[in-house]
């Protein structure tokens, strides 16, 4: 028995009855941040208090996917009328209770309008943080799966592509790959066999947005998936996630149990003769990993080392077998382009990057958290209006994007509009969507020490310049930041930087100086001050100097 | 092993025409190579020598140590000729001055990373690594040493494994892998403190895969792997069985 578009449209019909039979509905975020600082247990108390003050018919408590201002958890949001709370806690459940026929407490108000919200534009994010990830029929009751079926039943699988292609969306895992060529060079292949893979690897320092995607809305990413497996001829893919995500491991899992259930993977879907199945795979950590050759050796049982391309993937992936792989947002951009077509998404964005992207908020400003905002969108409206400014009134020093692969950005780039074009023009990358936001405390030389540390620590060692280029580079960093650096050292980062990016074999090698070379490019000042006057601008490495010169 | 392990990876089209010829340059010389040739064994053919250090005949394609650059000569980039095949009209330079400098600089990485006192050494003398400074012209390292203590293991009947020598090039582990078919050799750990282990980290003499048969220390380019009783500048290589074992493959005599 197979599924159709009734039975579909029925599941969402009940659905949307049953939610609008409550007066209220309380959603409680349960991705990682908000359990971190007990939602869980929110929740459970306000269930038992709503039992105990026999509401249950009225109300309805249940859990919601990531609302984005993760630092201000607990977040509860309650609907009709979307009054945001923040900070909440089991003592506030009774407060909660009390205000739903009377006036919201304003004790724990977060403003619904504040430019934290109301500058974003939620695509990729649109369920997460309104429907309960764990419950299908509440994705489906979101027009879930209504693009699947429309892909698999009125459209070829070429028209899928041409779709994608119109749309412009660039891959967000960091390279910013055209997704429709990459799908036509696999559709492509003349191969019986070929895989989809969804690389869930996210190593990033301090990058969250793909784990959130997928605690939030993890269906998103399954019908992302078999619209692509089904565009370019694949019958069996995999979703590599890093294993310290449990919680978004586990939703996946049961959102596949869930889609298998009902016939939405599996054999046959929507009677289309087009079958499609998923596998989780569990990645132990190593940032390398996300490297997509490496990840395709680490699912095929082989330590995750790079290996040379070409062969790309798309030709040669897993097993040997062409291989689509793209990242969690890249799959999550797929459904809304199937439902209102590449048109409508081209114009969103700027004029060479399309659609939005999801950002991971951190450092020093006021309102950190998950963000989505159009590509475009400029440097001073996050900092500023969505991220309310530097804390303590601090002066804005610059602005990490890109991870241990991009660079830092100074206030003089402030309004610049975000895009892949224009960050790689000022030296760095759109990398995966962290964004680090730095005040006059930071030490830029710490901040790039700091990045090559970690490109040291997470090199696989398999290429020369990269394995022993980042040791030394970072060796020399320690140095100077010790206060014992002389100006020949300057010189020998800038020749070691320089041959780990033109020699390595693999991306991370290739871009783990970039850290170095665009602090050097625009705060070399800092450097200078650490190896002249033995002192740190920002007075960070102040007592390693004094302690080290003593 | 499957004798296509030995090839490099190419990009497979349906439909291609069986051992295509295609025609670029090296040097400005034009030189032509058959599909899937890399560009150090076209070089080779044509009596241009390019420097190599994890590369061995014989074994799979690993392109690690970067020794062997190249520069394509339309965009700059550098390339490793040893797992890079050519494509048709492609210009290569082998000697250019950023190629030369840039192998100066990773052989100097390789000096650094562990301790490399020839002085003292086995393979003094008969040592790749050794050759490569001279060839290269490299007369002293200006990156700090870092000099890991690391163990020596002497465990084995007739072997020792001495791996602050050691380059990480791998030939050990693909020849025991791929040629004897023990795979008793592997890397521990990732980046600046990789280590080749014997079986999961047991000491070598120990290990139960191990066959002694010694192929890991004749394609070992530096002292890193030696016949116990050698002293300074005793230990010579023995490679050609390399070649010899591959062409008996080839033609499915075992
Ligand atoms: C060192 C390194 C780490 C990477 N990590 C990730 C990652 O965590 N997630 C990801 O999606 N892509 C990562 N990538 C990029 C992938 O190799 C690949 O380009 C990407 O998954 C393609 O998907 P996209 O086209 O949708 O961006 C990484 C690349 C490198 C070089
Ligand atoms: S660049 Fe670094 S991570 Fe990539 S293959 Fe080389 S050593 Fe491994
Ligand atoms: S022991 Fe010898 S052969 Fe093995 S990796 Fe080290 S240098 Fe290479
Ligand atoms: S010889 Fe080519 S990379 Fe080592």
């Amino acid at each position: 028995m197979t599924l159709t578009l009734d039975d579909l449209k029925h599941v969402a019909e009940t659905e949307n009855q049953r939610l609008s039979s409550y007066q209220y509905r309380i959603n409680i975020c349960v991705a990682a941040g908000c359990l971190s600082c007990g939602s869980g247990e929110l929740k459970t108390t306000l269930k038992e208090e709503v039992k105990q003050r026999g509401l249950e018919d009225r109300i309805l408590v249940r859990g919601v996917g990531c609302m984005g201002p993760c630092s201000k958890g607990p977040l509860v949001a309650v609907q009709p009328g979307n009054i945001f709370y923040q900070g909440c806690s089991g003592a506030d459940v009774d407060a909660l209770l009390d205000s739903l026929d009377t006036e919201p407490v304003e004790r724990l108000r977060c403003p619904a309008d504040h430019p934290f919200f109301a500058k974003q534009h939620k695509l990729v994010l649109e369920n997460c943080g309104v429907i309960d990830p764990e419950r299908i029929e509440e994705y489906i009751a979101a027009k879930g799966y209504e693009p699947l079926y429309t892909a698999l039943r009125t459209m070829a699988p070429e028209e899928v592509i041409e779709e994608v292609s119109r749309a412009g969306l660039r891959g967000r895992g960091g390279g910013g790959y055209p997704t429709g060529l990459k799908w036509s060079t696999v559709a492509n292949a003349s191969d019986r066999t070929k895989y989809v893979v969804c690389n869930a690897d996210e190593g990033d320092p301090g990058a969250f947005m793909d784990r959130s995607v997928l605690e939030s809305d993890p269906h998103r990413v399954l019908e992302g998936m078999a619209i692509g497996a089904y565009a370019v001829g694949a019958n069996y893919g995999y979703i590599y996630v890093r294993a310290e995500y449990p919680l978004a491991v586990k939703r996946l899992k049961k959102a596949i149990i869930q889609a298998k259930r009902i016939g939405l993977l599996g054999e046959n879907i929507f009677n289309s003769g087009f079958s499609f199945d998923v596998q989780v795979r569990l990645g132990a950590g190593a940032f390398v990993c996300g490297e997509e050759t490496a990840l395709i050796a680490s699912i095929e049982g082989h330590p995750g080392k790079p290996r040379p391309r070409p062969p790309y993937p798309a030709a040669s992936g897993l097993r040997g077998c062409p291989t689509l792989i793209n990242n969690v947002e890249t799959f999550a951009n797929i459904a809304p382009i199937i439902r209102n077509g590449g048109d409508w998404f081209s114009r969103i964005g700027s004029a060479e990057s399309k659609g939005t992207k999801v950002f991971a908020l951190a450092g020093r400003v006021k309102q950190t958290g998950l963000i989505e905002v159009d590509m475009g969108t400029t440097l001073r409206e996050i900092v500023y209006d969505i991220g309310g400014g530097i804390v303590q009134e601090g002066t804005f020093k610059a602005v990490q994007t890109g991870g241990p692969s991009g660079g830092c950005i100074p206030e003089q780039f402030l309004d610049m509009g975000v895009d892949y074009g224009s960050l790689a023009k000022v030296g760095s990358i759109m990398g995966s969507g962290g964004m680090i936001i730095m005040d006059q405390q930071s030490c830029m030389v710490d901040v790039a020490r700091f990045f090559m540390e970690f490109c040291m620590s997470e090199s696989c060692g398999k290429c020369v310049p990269c394995r022993v280029g980042t040791a030394q580079i970072h060796e020399l960093l320690v140095k100077i930041i010790r206060g014992r650096g002389e100006m020949s050292d300057l010189a020998m980062i800038e020749e070691l930087c320089g041959l780990v990016k033109d020699a390595s074999l693999c991306g991370l090698g290739q871009t783990a100086a970039n850290p170095v070379i665009s602090t050097l490019r625009y705060f070399k000042d800092e450097y200078l001050a650490h190896i002249q006057e033995k002192r740190c601008v920002a007075d960070s490495c102040a007592k390693v100097i004094i302690t080290e010169a003593l | 092993m499957n004798p296509s392990a030995k090839r490099p990876p190419r990009q497979v089209t349906a439909g291609e025409p069986q051992a295509q010829v295609l025609t670029f340059k090296i040097n400005d010389i034009d030189v032509s190579a058959r599909e899937g040739e890399t560009i150090l064994s076209v070089a080779n053919r044509y009596n241009i020598t390019i420097p190599t250090l994890c590369h061995l005949d014989g074994l799979s394609p690993y392109g690690g140590c970067r020794i062997c650059v190249v520069e394509l000569k339309q965009s700059g980039k550098l390339v490793p000729a040893c797992i890079t095949c050519p494509m048709e009209g492609m210009e290569i330079l082998t000697h250019s001055q950023q190629v030369m400098e840039s192998r100066k600089k990773i052989l100097e990485l390789i000096f650094s990373e562990r301790n490399h006192v020839c002085a003292v050494c086995v393979s003094n003398g008969h040592c790749e690594l050794q050759q490569l400074a001279t060839d290269l012209g490299l007369t002293h390292v200006h990156y700090a040493y870092r000099y890991p203590h690391l163990a020596v293991d002497a465990s084995h009947h007739h072997f020792v494994l001495d791996p602050n020598r050691c380059v990480l090039c791998l030939r050990c582990v693909r020849v025991c892998a791929e040629i004897e078919g023990a795979h008793t050799w592997d890397v521990m750990g990732r980046g600046i403190s990789s280590q080749i282990v014997a079986d999961l980290n047991q000491p070598w003499g120990s290990s139960t895969t191990c066959t002694s048969c010694g192929k890991c220390v004749q394609v070992c380019p530096t002292g890193a792997l030696y016949e116990k009783g050698k002293s300074v500048a005793e230990m010579v290589k023995n490679r050609e069985f390399l070649p010899y074992l591959q062409e008996m493959r080839d033609r499915k005599h075992y």
